[in-house]
């Protein structure tokens, strides 16, 4: 097992000569009320200041909860959108993409609407690309179907690290990240340590791979999106 | 009074004519009365005196409050509306009008006509008046006040007309009044017929709302009160009036918005709110109004918030006139904050706003911002999209969840431990057993804010057996007296 910068094993695999380049990727939390992608997401999202439009699906903010700005912090605004419909939240993540003011655009979509075909995705991953803005949806309840997205996850919590000072208690948060489609990156199966103080995350591999082993990049480092 | 009554019957919930109601305003010793209606005057209620004296004459008297901010920025549209008459009006302290009819009476067929005709429309305006005319401004507000109804004073009876009435009649301050009432002056006549000497000996040093010399001169002409009219605001707007009648109003936006831009350019203005109205042949009008978040005067971006919100005009048989107005128009000086000539991209932000909430409402489009509360529901709310955000950043000391539920959802709880989170539990029908946990961190409730009654709150932060992270809480405590056994909910999700 090794710890690994996300950003060069991106690199090192990727047939694009730009790792940083912001597109589209879709995320699909294991269960509904799973707050794993959404700490994935943000702390992958650019460390600038500038607004993020944040676009959420009634049945998303009513099942999966709405961010919560005290946990989130204040570093970067947030600009809420609350809305019915899947096809609204699709037009306004593509209208929020030809905001250059923005930092990023995440979308929350429940399950699998009409609207959200392949068409809409690949137009959101043009526009995103287009604009240099990352743009992540975050789809429940959702089965992986046909979709432009240049990276898809699935994202689960797994049982958090030890308390520094306290075994009873919680300590920093892991996911199981597996990214199973990925145009710049082989797919491949990880378990992340998060670090809310640092707002960074290691990446271990959970399955022994040769290729991933080899890289010896410090511990610690965050990961750039 | 009336403007209540009409707020009152527009809301669905106006009282019955019997009911004595008066509306009260704060004063130095609580509320006093500020305006009554015709019952309570009928049952001996004066305005200006104390609510609870008038509660003692009246036992089931109704008192609401006055908004009198509210009743001056109306008089003051009143002020531009009562320019139907004659083009010089001016608003008189907090309830008054004064117009300068001079010259423009016999246009409405002589003085006690256009009276007349004032009292219809204002009272289809559902408002009550008292008028009068007079050669002064102080003439015309004692008339108006203490005089016959209707009341009409040629220049040559000021002094006869005058004399009849109180001092009060005067517009002098409290103490003034009281003062005349103890030296005996009852009538403007009495006062009148003291010598002018002695009166500016006594009131040498007076102000003018504490001398009774100048204001009897300022009624009767001797000491010049002019009218010093406001100017309305002017309006900007433009209409397209079609040669026939069309069905689809689209084709015209364009040209209306860049023609409107360029009023406002010249004026150096931008507005933040758009009014477009359809004239249609049957004589129908429809109305249909976008906002946005900024001033601007950018004609594509205008003319994009109502990209969707046209076909929602019904045309019918045909529109023959389209205006587009706009409206909360503000000054707006162009902008260059960058060396080479370009200004920031930051209205682009602006503009993303705009559409978001012309497509979607401007509810829908908020932003969340910090406040001071330990309640983790009140920690957080929500400000329009492009609000400043408070200057008290308040960082959380404990550690908060990065999801939070609107309504936390209650579980079922399997086994629970006295003084810790439960072992096992039920959630969304899925069992959840506690593996790790940390806590209780106790959150009383703002009794400055809370219902008596409301219990505090135990929350832990628990992990399931499959890593799930979550934040839940007890509320109450057993045997609190607060109602029965506490009960469990989930408030949020931990990352």
């Amino acid at each position: 097992m090794g710890s690994l910068r996300v950003q060069k094993r991106l690199a090192g695999q990727s047939h694009t000569p730009d790792p940083v380049a912001h597109t589209l990727s879709e995320v699909f939390p294991e269960t509904v009320s799973d707050a794993a992608a959404v700490g994935f997401i943000l702390a992958r999202l650019p460390r600038t200041d500038a607004p993020v439009l944040w676009v959420q699906d009634r049945l998303s903010r009513k099942e999966a909860a709405r961010p919560y700005l005290v946990g989130i912090g204040t570093a970067r605004p947030v600009i809420m959108v609350h809305l019915s419909r899947a096809a609204d939240v699709l037009w306004a993540m593509e209208d929020g993409l030809r905001c250059k003011a923005l930092g990023a655009v995440i979308g929350e979509v429940w399950g699998d609407p009409p609207a959200l075909d392949f068409t809409a995705t690949k137009r959101l991953a043009m526009r995103s690309e287009a604009a240099g803005l990352p743009c992540w949806l975050i789809r429940r309840a959702a089965s992986a179907n046909l979709s432009a997205a240049r990276e898809r996850w699935r994202i689960s919590s797994v049982p958090s690290a030890l308390h520094p000072h306290d075994a009873q208690a919680p300590g920093r948060p892991r996911w199981s990240l597996t990214l199973f489609r990925s145009r710049r990156a082989k797919p491949g199966q990880w378990v992340a340590t998060y670090d809310r103080s640092a707002d960074c995350f290691d990446l271990t591999a959970s399955v022994r791979d040769g290729s991933l082993a080899a890289g010896h990049g410090a511990a610690g480092q965050r990961a750039a999106g | 009074m009336d403007r209540w009554q009409r707020v009152m019957e527009q809301q669905g919930n106006a009282p019955p004519d019997d009911i004595p109601i008066v509306l009260a305003r704060e004063g130095h010793h609580g509320p006093v009365i500020h305006a009554a209606n015709r019952v309570a005057r009928l049952n001996g209620i004066n305005p200006g005196s104390r609510v609870v004296d008038m509660r003692a004459i009246c036992p089931d008297l109704q008192v609401e409050y006055a908004d009198l901010a509210g009743d001056k920025a109306a008089l003051d549209r009143l002020v531009l509306w009562a320019r139907r008459w004659c083009p010089w009006t001016v608003r008189d302290e907090d309830n008054g009008l004064i117009l300068d009819t001079t010259g423009s009476d016999h246009l409405l067929g002589g003085e006690a006509a256009m009276l007349i005709e004032m009292e219809t429309q204002l009272s289809l305006l559902g408002l009550e008046a008292q008028l009068a005319v007079a050669p002064t401004w102080g003439a015309a507000w004692a008339l108006a006040r203490f005089g016959p109804v209707r009341s009409i004073c040629a220049p040559d009876q000021v002094t006869d007309k005058l004399g009849a009435l109180p001092v009060t009649a005067l517009r002098l301050n409290e103490e003034t009044l009281l003062l005349l009432g103890r030296l005996g002056l009852k009538t403007i006549g009495a006062l009148m017929d003291v010598p002018r000497l002695s009166l500016t000996r006594r009131f040498v040093k007076a102000k003018l709302e504490a001398n009774p010399l100048l204001r009897l001169d300022q009624a009767l002409g001797k000491l010049a009160e002019p009218v010093a009219s406001v100017d309305a605001r002017p309006r900007f707007r433009v209409q397209s009036r079609l040669a026939e009648p069309i069905l689809d109003p689209t084709p015209y936006l364009p040209g209306l918005c860049e023609a409107l831009c360029e009023i406002l350019d010249k004026a150096g203005m931008g507005c933040r709110r758009l009014f477009l109205t359809a004239y249609r042949t049957d004589g129908d009008i429809s109305h249909v109004t976008v906002a946005t978040s900024a001033t601007t005067r950018d004609p594509t971006h205008l003319h994009s918030l109502f990209r969707d919100k046209i076909e929602r005009i019904n045309p019918g048989f045909g529109l023959d006139l389209i205006t587009l107005e706009a409206g909360a128009v503000e000054e707006l000086q162009h902008r260059q904050n960058r060396l080479e000539g370009g200004s920031d991209d930051d209205l682009h932000l602006t503009q993303l706003v705009d559409r978001l909430c012309a497509k979607f409402g401007s509810r829908a489009v908020t932003r969340p911002v910090l406040r001071q509360s330990h309640i983790p529901e009140r920690a957080e709310k929500s400000a329009a999209a492009l609000a400043a955000p408070p200057e008290t950043e308040t960082a959380a000391r404990q550690e908060r969840p990065i999801r939070l539920f609107d309504h936390p959802e209650e579980i079922s709880v399997l086994y629970a431990v006295p003084e810790g989170p439960p072992a096992q539990f039920v959630w969304r029908r899925r069992p959840f057993r506690v593996v790790r946990y940390a806590g209780p961190e106790r959150i009383a409730p703002e009794w400055w804010h809370d219902r008596p009654g409301t219990r505090l709150r135990d929350y832990f932060k628990i992990e399931d057996q499959s890593g799930q992270r979550l934040w839940i809480y007890r509320e109450g405590l057993h045997g609190d007296g607060r109602g029965g056994a506490p009960r469990w909910f989930v408030h949020g999700c931990f990352a």
